[in-house]
């Protein structure tokens, strides 16, 4: 057995009181209850993960401290002798970063008629869209509505979401969702094909749709292979360094770079779609993190130093229910459809403390103070407190398989390791999980600096400063779309002026007058975890 | 917990790994700070694809180097990219039948039946059986069969017929989920319903109010059962 004997006492308790915790049904916490224990708990409130940033459009705002050693870091073109005018691809539409939103931005600009071409420094789908599991909201349900979607988004963003932003990612949703499933995406329906939807956290309508727990990789293999099958050309392995813009100021490509042999590559286009996704492998607050290996906020440093804002940079969101053991997938995602699906939170005295689907922020934040203040959690062999989610009651409740059907992907994760989520509960504690904020756009999906747009977790505002489950897989699919048909419909009448890296230089110019004098390479673009750099296995 | 290290051999170079650890991140515990062969670190992505083989056994295994705990004289190799074939189509154009399959991957029909391919699905997916399905027209059956691949290629790259498995594999599920799965007609009576404009209204109404007002909204909305 790989449970310790601690893990196993607490276990026994959380078995015992296992039938009447099915039965109890937790309260929601109040609006104050919440403002308090997000203050005193939730890591985006925690001073010292933070700094000020020094240059460029958000000068003098807060950011995690991780995230201004990259913003103001050293560019890697400094060092290189390159030629922005040596043009080795000319396309119409450079889309930077493979995962969904990217992959949508492509192919509506392909259907726009325009030539589109993707870079991306992994391959195509190796990308958070890929890891998503839960479920994509949208408000197509009889007894639901784009009103109702827009409410529980505004309240679980803290009310500070842009509404123009809003109102397009719940009015665009259903359309969205059809989409994808003319394009062949399995969504899981009944006998008379009714979409089966469950509650995310936070949400007033069961409006969350799954393709069982494999939902973004479905999402994304299909929208993948759309890719491929239009034929538009994907540079795999190719990282984005630095935009590039014309001497009008417009974005007007980029300096892409070789990940193996270090080779540039300079690619003018008309538009620039920034799709490079989220940060969690910055582990801010040297939290594990559930995303993928490229998530190094690589489009934020690039999108910054080309003179686009920043939105909501100095919120993100911890998931509450990250793999706390087994160590090899510390960090993992537990998606929140284990909750949807009726499975509990309980402390290590098999007590039920709160309701499982409160919001993201909420939850996390009542899971760390169940585990600090109030001593409630179990050990685990990395140092750590954690928390049971009770999954074996998803078969008592629903029936024996359910689990197996819904969570596939769930039970053969922890399978791997030994352990069957069927008979023992899982423990769990929160996880880095989401970029809240990112680079600031308007309703049209572009940056202040014209010719470039953003789409998916690169973007801030839609959010506000918390997201709901499901709601980041329709954003991508929303504004990627959306982005990808305005980008193809406005290139015709764009002529592309001499490229210049001349705002790199200034950028530079700022940094020295700042003193700053960080020779860190930015953007990053992987983690290090090679064992001279990292304390092995804390992160 | 077990304190040890492990004799390693990475692309046949030998290191001491501590037990416990992934193969992924024995190769980063060697000093490789990768930048292929690597994406999800969490068994969904299939960049990982790995062979190897333990020290005196015959057998050549496969896995996920991620989801792959390491073991003493393990020799590993890997597969960071396998030339799957993938035949582009108009998906508004093909249709659920057998020809598409005849048309697209004729090679399916050359399946000598090893069951190679099942044998090493790092997914311990039944393979064969969703080729099988696929030779048949039967992609409903061959969708829900290869529903959790990650399209890693371990099986294709085993395959004395050359059949690409994840590819075949992806065309059913498409068909399966444009064409056999029932219209959603709740969805499509709401997409329409946006389109006429029904739902407007209430959104610029509620994007007119106040915040103290949407925050009332908010905290007093009816959640269902």
């Amino acid at each position: 057995m790989i449970f310790t004997e601690e893990m196993l006492q607490s276990m026994r308790k959380v078995e015992a009181a296992r039938e009447a915790n099915i039965k109890y049904e937790p309260r929601r916490m109040t609006a104050e209850e919440k403002d308090a224990l997000l203050k005193q708990y939730h890591p985006d409130y925690k001073k010292s993960g933070f700094s000020t940033i020094h240059i460029g459009p958000n000068k003098g705002e807060k950011a995690p401290v991780e995230l201004v050693d990259v913003l103001e870091g050293r560019s890697r073109v400094m060092d290189l002798l390159i030629n922005p005018n040596q043009i080795d691809y000319d396309v119409d539409v450079l889309v930077i970063g493979g995962g969904g939103a990217g992959s949508a931005a492509a192919i509506e600009a392909h259907a726009a008629g325009a030539n589109v071409m993707i870079a991306t420094k992994l391959r195509i789908g190796d990308a958070n869209t890929m890891m998503a599991e839960g479920g994509i909201q949208a408000a197509d349900k009889p007894g639901d509505s784009p009103a109702h979607h827009y409410i529980d988004v505004m309240g679980g963003g803290h009310y500070v979401n842009r509404p123009e932003l809003v109102r397009k990612l719940v009015m665009d949703g259903p359309a969205a969702i059809k989409w994808l499933n003319e394009l062949g995406v399995e969504f899981d329906k009944d006998a008379e094909g009714n979409m089966i939807t469950t509650h995310g956290g936070g949400t007033s309508r069961k409006r969350m749709h799954a393709a069982a727990d494999y939902t973004g990789a479905e999402i994304m293999r299909t929208l993948r292979d759309e890719v491929f099958n239009r034929k538009i050309p994907v540079l795999d392995f190719t990282a984005a360094i630095e935009l590039l813009l014309d001497d009008k100021g417009n974005a007007a490509g980029a300096v892409l770079q070789n990940t193996e042999t270090g080779e540039i590559l300079i690619a003018r286009a008309k538009c620039v779609i920034l799709a490079t996704g989220g940060a969690g492998r910055m582990h801010y607050q040297a939290f594990p993190t559930s995303n993928h290996y490229g998530a190094t906020a690589d489009g934020l440093v690039i999108g910054y130093r080309a003179g686009a804002k920043l939105l909501y940079q100095d919120t993100l969101q911890y998931h509450p229910t990250g793999v706390a053991f087994p160590q090899q997938i510390f960090g993992a995602l537990v998606t929140e459809k284990v909750r949807s699906m009726g499975a509990k939170l309980i402390n290590s005295e098999g007590e039920c403390f709160m309701h499982p689907l409160e919001t993201r922020d909420v939850s996390a934040a009542s899971i760390i103070r169940e585990c600090s203040t109030n001593g409630k959690g179990v050990s685990t062999p990395s140092g750590g407190k954690a928390l049971w989610l009770d999954t074996p009651m998803i078969d008592m409740i629903h029936g024996k398989g359910t689990l197996e059907k819904r969570l596939p992907a769930m039970l053969r994760m922890y399978l791997t390791f030994g352990i069957d989520m069927r008979k023992t509960p899982i423990l769990i504690y929160p996880t880095l999980h989401y970029q809240n904020g990112g680079l600031e756009i308007g309703a049209d999906g572009m940056t202040n600096v014209k010719n470039l747009y953003v789409v998916g977790e690169a973007v801030g505002g839609i959010h506000g400063r918390n997201r709901l489950m499901g709601n980041s897989l329709l954003d991508i699919i929303v504004f990627g779309r959306s982005a990808g048909q305005q980008a193809g419909a406005r290139v015709k009448d764009i002529t592309v002026g001499k490229l210049n890296l001349d705002h790199v230089v200034r950028y530079e110019t700022e940094r020295q007058e700042a003193g700053i004098d960080s020779y860190e390479p930015s953007p990053r673009l992987f983690p290090n975890y090679t064992r001279n750099v990292i304390n092995w296995r804390k992160l | 917990m077990e304190k040890k290290t492990l004799n390693v051999y990475i692309y046949g170079k030998k290191y001491e790994i501590p037990a416990g650890l992934t193969i992924m991140e024995a190769m980063e515990y060697a000093g490789y700070r990768l930048v292929r062969g690597i994406g999800c670190r969490n068994g969904f992505c299939g960049a990982c694809a790995t062979v190897y083989r333990i020290k005196g056994d015959r057998e050549l295994k496969a896995c996920l180097a991620c989801s792959t705990t390491v073991e003493d004289d393990m020799y590993i190799a890997t597969l960071p990219f396998f030339p799957l074939v993938k035949e582009p189509y108009d998906i508004e154009k093909v249709r659920p039948d057998e020809q598409i399959m005849m048309q697209l991957y004729p090679e399916i029909y050359s399946c000598v039946g090893c069951n190679a391919c099942t044998k090493t699905c790092s997914q311990g997916l039944n393979v064969m059986q969703y080729i099988a399905h696929a030779q048949r027209g039967e992609y409903d059956k061959c969708a829900e069969m290869s529903f959790d691949c990650v399209m890693c290629g371990i099986c294709s790259a085993r395959c004395p017929a050359g059949i690409s498995h994840p590819q075949v594999a992806m065309l059913a599920r498409r068909l399966n989920g444009k064409y056999l799965s029932p219209e959603a007609v709740h969805l499509t009576e709401r997409v329409k319903e946006i389109e006429d404009g029904l739902c407007s209204e209430a959104i610029e109404a509620l994007m007119a109010k106040p915040i103290e007002e949407i925050k009332e909204l908010y905290n007093n909305r009816d959640i269902e059962k």
